[in-house]
């Protein structure tokens, strides 16, 4: 990232002919497993006993093949990126324009450059990965097909997202996403909690679409006048007026749209939706696009800073960081894959990637910086400190989650681009792992999600111990996997960097104090991953036999209204019970026919198995053997990210990072951060694995073989306030309910008043009215102008029928008419002088 | 007593009286084509009593002369249809002929 600002070309573009493949596959597997999969179950057999159970074994041929042909696809494309010199590595495809108006002309067109390269080789081979998977996690399910044409749905969302040349191809895999994620997360939708969680999901994610979808439209508004305001700065301008433009506006196509388009040595400005003319204009100084942003203020407010946390609103929602991240852990109601593929692997990096694909951006505004980072750095101790005392594993793994995420935004935020991707990619690796562990011991303890039944695991399930200790030690940050390589150089940057702002103002010790943040959150993630560890794998297996007790209700009741106290002793009671209910609590009480619903919606699951609490056993080989290539990936990808600093020391060579070497076009952005000695260097360094193996100590102390259980629980009673607000998420989830759900539903329901009160009462008067109205007005066609047609009707059958004696047929009396006639003719004749 | 004209048009005008109450009021079909031939012959005085004085020359007896051949033709046919309506009604009462009133 040393080149100077001079240097910066428009992209060169490769038009390529094949990127809408990728995209495509998993469409056409969506397509046909949500229209034809049922029939093939139903033709073909579900179960294994009906007709060898080839209607499943099709359903996820389809699924699995389409995603392998997408990756096999997005593979060939990185082939070619890759021959490409590095400044030209953009592959571009337009299908059709979508529409024009005016200058602006969206096209549905993909992009490949090397950041959106990396994000669709992750989506679709991890995607691939969760596929196979799925097969072996839901083999159980009757709703088979529905499950894969929904994962296949989302894989083409993401891809989308990722691969969109312009913000409307982006915005409509943004709201897929959101889409397949509500269908995911209340896919066994029965179940009214869960269907509750996917409504979460969906509501949540609105609220910071709206700010994305605002910044979208401030940038864009922005971007116009921006060569009007400074017409010195304009050269070359080669654009109609208004008054033609808007004369030729009346059937504009792409090219003349294209040809109406302003532009400064050939590049164009003005409001754009395509990420690449954007880009162009706004990192070539010459254009003034910059310095007209830069100027631009709203209210007295910067407008990039405004562009930039509105924006960020947006990736707040998707990437589920404070305040918006209420609907992650809720998500973890869907089915485990899910959670694998979707919240933790692809869809919530979202807006990680939009804040790296727009860094130019970023860069511009110290403030919006600021803020990404340090909101960045407080999700991510926020959430690893309610880690702490979970007890079903999938919420662990899902506020590890967005602690995770907040790292990624902590290095996106002070600037580190790469390393925020970077951490992007290896938490894909292994949070997808160890989702995918958990799922294999949920399946393994017949879908027991509470940590406390669990235990002694790594004597049944070797390989899925195994790889879930692998990944442990990956996120907890030792050097022998990814994890401590983006981890580490995301702390180090923020560590470095002075210019980070707040309102407007620079905040010098911003960056030390995220990284004082970040390192104890990285300690606390240590603690809560070996904590999730030694509770399922070591120790006794505490799933099986036991007492019935009737405390089995867990702490999450006083969102049921509860006293949090009470349940507090409730479960302590329970807890010091040695064992636990032969069933399981679920993981929000829900209730006994709730519960029921979710044990419909698993299918025979439990005739398959023999009766909940039998002996763990080792998942299907689709299971361990995506655990195994995973844990794999999560050691393998940190060759990636070897530091700097230990190719000087070890190889005497200063190349940068693999990937940093890799994303360097597309991270233009260049922050001024601080240099450290190489002494510094290490010593941070040497603070990270100390802060993880601090974590790993007192987890494994406390947890291990569960030895200290008594002295756990003695511990929980002293500081029993801090450990229930703790475990309670700090209540947030009741804030919510207080701040924004009470006043919601009173809004509501004044609203309903409203409408049932006011607005019917007077769309009823006003029916009122049009019935008076129309019976006055039929009283006047009756009467008035009926009687007149009648009238006149009658008035010709009376004269008829006078006239009728008139004509008797007799001869006579004509000629007395006759007669009668001639005379008073004779008679006018003579009267009349 | 000098005969004029007017004498002659006098009982022209009567015969076409009589001629013409005789076919309004009589009840017998045979009757009223007598009355008819009344009527004409009333005309038929006029014709020859304009040529006589007015006229001159023979034009009006030759208009009297086809008057009596058209009265003649029109007493035939009009015997047919009394004969007509006779085998119709079984009467030749004019006032039973009312089919025109249909």
């Amino acid at each position: 990232m040393e080149h100077a600002a001079s240097e910066l070309v428009p992209v060169a573009v490769t038009r390529v002919s094949y990127l809408w493949l990728i995209p495509l596959f998993p469409m056409v597997g969506a397509i046909i497993n949500s229209v034809l999969g049922f029939r093939l179950q139903r033709l073909f057999g579900e179960r294994p006993e009906m007709k060898g159970g080839r209607g499943k074994q099709l359903v996820h041929a389809i699924a699995v093949t389409m995603m392998a042909l997408a990756f096999a696809t997005a593979c060939y494309a990185f082939v070619q990126l890759r021959a490409l010199p590095a400044e030209g590595r953009f592959l571009q495809q337009t299908l059709w324009n979508m529409f024009s108006a005016g200058r602006l002309t969206v096209d549905l067109a993909f992009a490949l450059d090397p950041l959106s390269m990396m994000m669709v080789l992750i989506i679709t081979g991890i995607g691939t990965l969760i596929h196979v998977f799925s097969i072996g996690y839901m083999a159980e399910e009757p709703a088979y097909w529905r499950f894969f044409a929904y994962l296949n749905l989302f894989v083409f969302a993401m891809l989308l997202l990722v691969m969109g040349d312009n913000f409307a191809v982006m915005f409509f895999g943004w709201e897929g996403v959101g889409l397949a994620s509500y269908l995911l997360i209340a896919f066994w939708y029965t179940d009214p909690e869960k269907a509750k969680a996917g409504m979460k999901a969906f509501v949540v994610n609105r609220f910071g679409d709206f700010g994305f979808i605002i910044g979208l439209m401030l940038l864009f508004w922005g971007l116009g006048g921006a060569w009007e305001a400074r017409p010195g700065l304009v050269r070359n301008l080669n654009y109609l007026p208004n008054a033609e433009l808007h004369t030729a506006a009346g059937g504009p196509n792409a090219a003349t749209a294209d040809a109406l388009a302003p532009r400064v040595d050939g590049i164009k400005v003005g409001p754009t939706m395509n990420f690449r003319e954007l880009r162009d204009q706004v990192v070539i100084e010459a254009t003034g696009v910059k310095e007209h942003l830069a100027s631009s203020t709203v209210w007295g407010i910067s407008l990039l800073t405004l562009i930039g946390m509105l924006l960020f609103v947006g990736a707040m929602g998707k990437s589920a960081q404070l305040p918006l991240y209420v609907w992650l852990p809720d998500a973890m109601a869907g089915p485990t894959p899910v959670s694998a593929l979707i919240h933790a692997a692809t869809m919530v990096t979202a807006g990680v990637y939009m804040v790296a694909r727009l860094n130019f951006l970023f860069v511009m505004s110290p403030s919006a910086m600021g803020w990404v980072a340090l909101i960045g750095a407080l999700t991510a101790l926020f959430a690893a400190s309610i880690g702490f005392f979970q007890y079903d594993i999938k919420k662990v793994l899902a506020y590890s989650t967005v602690s995770q995420l907040g790292f990624m935004f902590i290095g996106v935020g002070t600037g580190a681009y790469w390393a925020g991707v970077y951490h992007l990619m290896t938490h894909a690796f292994f949070k997808a792992t160890l989702f995918l562990g958990s799922g294999s011991v949920i399946l393994g303890c017949h879908h027991e999600q509470d940590m406390r039944k669990m235990g002694g695991l790594k004597k049944y399930m070797p390989i899925t111990r195994w790889t879930y200790l692998i990944a442990t030690i990956a996120i907890a940050g030792f050097p022998i996997a990814n994890g401590f390589y983006s981890k580490d150089e995301i702390l180090w940057k923020a560590f470095t960097s002075h210019h980070l702002a707040l309102f407007g103002h620079p905040v010098p010790w911003l960056g030390p104090f995220i990284y004082v943040v970040g390192l104890v959150a990285a300690t606390g993630t240590s603690f809560y991953m070996y904590r999730s560890y030694y509770m399922t794998f070591t120790g006794e297996y505490r799933g099986h036999g036991g007492h019935h007790h009737d405390a089995a209700e867990d702490l999450h009741a006083v969102t049921t209204g509860k006293k949090a106290t009470d349940g507090l002793k409730a479960k302590l009671a329970g807890h010091g019970a040695a064992s636990h209910a032969a069933h399981p609590a679920p993981a929000h009480p829900a209730p006994a026919a709730a519960h029921g619903a979710h044990d419909e919606g698993h299918g025979g699951h439990g005739d398959a198995h023999g009766h909940h609490g039998g002996t763990p056993h080792e998942s299907p080989w689709q299971i361990t053997l995506v655990l195994s290539v995973l844990a794999a990936g999560s050691v393998l990808t940190l060759f990636l990210g070897i530091p700097v600093l230990w190719q000087h020391t070890f190889f005497h060579a200063d190349t940068a990072p693999a990937l940093e070497h890799w994303l360097e076009p597309v991270l233009l952005a260049q922050v001024p951060f601080g240099h450290g000695t190489t002494a510094m260097e290490w010593l941070f360094q040497g603070l990270g694995v100390a802060a993880a193996t601090i974590g790993f100590v007192a987890a494994r102390a406390v947890y291990k073989d569960n030895r200290n259980e008594a002295a756990l629980k003695a511990m929980i009673e002293r500081w029993k306030g801090v450990w229930t607000v703790v475990y309670n998420k700090y209540y947030l989830d009741e804030l919510y309910e207080l701040v924004v759900l009470g006043p919601s539903r009173r809004l509501a329901g004044a609203l309903s008043w409203f409408d049932g009160g006011i607005l019917d009462a007077a769309v009823n008067g006003v029916g009122y009215l049009t019935k008076a109205f129309a019976a006055l007005d039929g009283a006047i066609d009756r009467y008035l102008v009926d009687g007149t047609v009648n009238l006149v009707a009658d008035g010709i059958m009376g004269s008829g029928r006078a006239l009728r004696l008139v004509q008797t047929g007799r001869i006579s009396t004509y000629l007395y008419g006759a007669l009668g006639g001639a005379l008073v003719v004779v008679l006018i004749n003579f009267l009349l002088p | 007593m000098q005969i004029s004209l007017s004498h002659f048009l006098a009982v022209g005008a009567l015969l076409f009286t009589f001629g013409l109450l005789t076919v309004a009021t009589r009840r017998n079909a045979v009757g009223v084509l007598m009355g008819i031939e009344l009527i004409l012959n009333g005309a038929n005085v006029n014709f020859a009593a304009f040529n006589h004085y007015v006229v001159g020359g023979v034009s009006g007896q030759v208009f009297a002369l086809f008057v009596i051949v058209l009265a003649a033709a029109e007493a035939a046919v009009g015997l047919a249809i009394v004969l007509a309506i006779f085998q119709t009604f079984k009467t030749i009462d004019v006032r039973h002929a009312d089919l025109l009133r249909e």
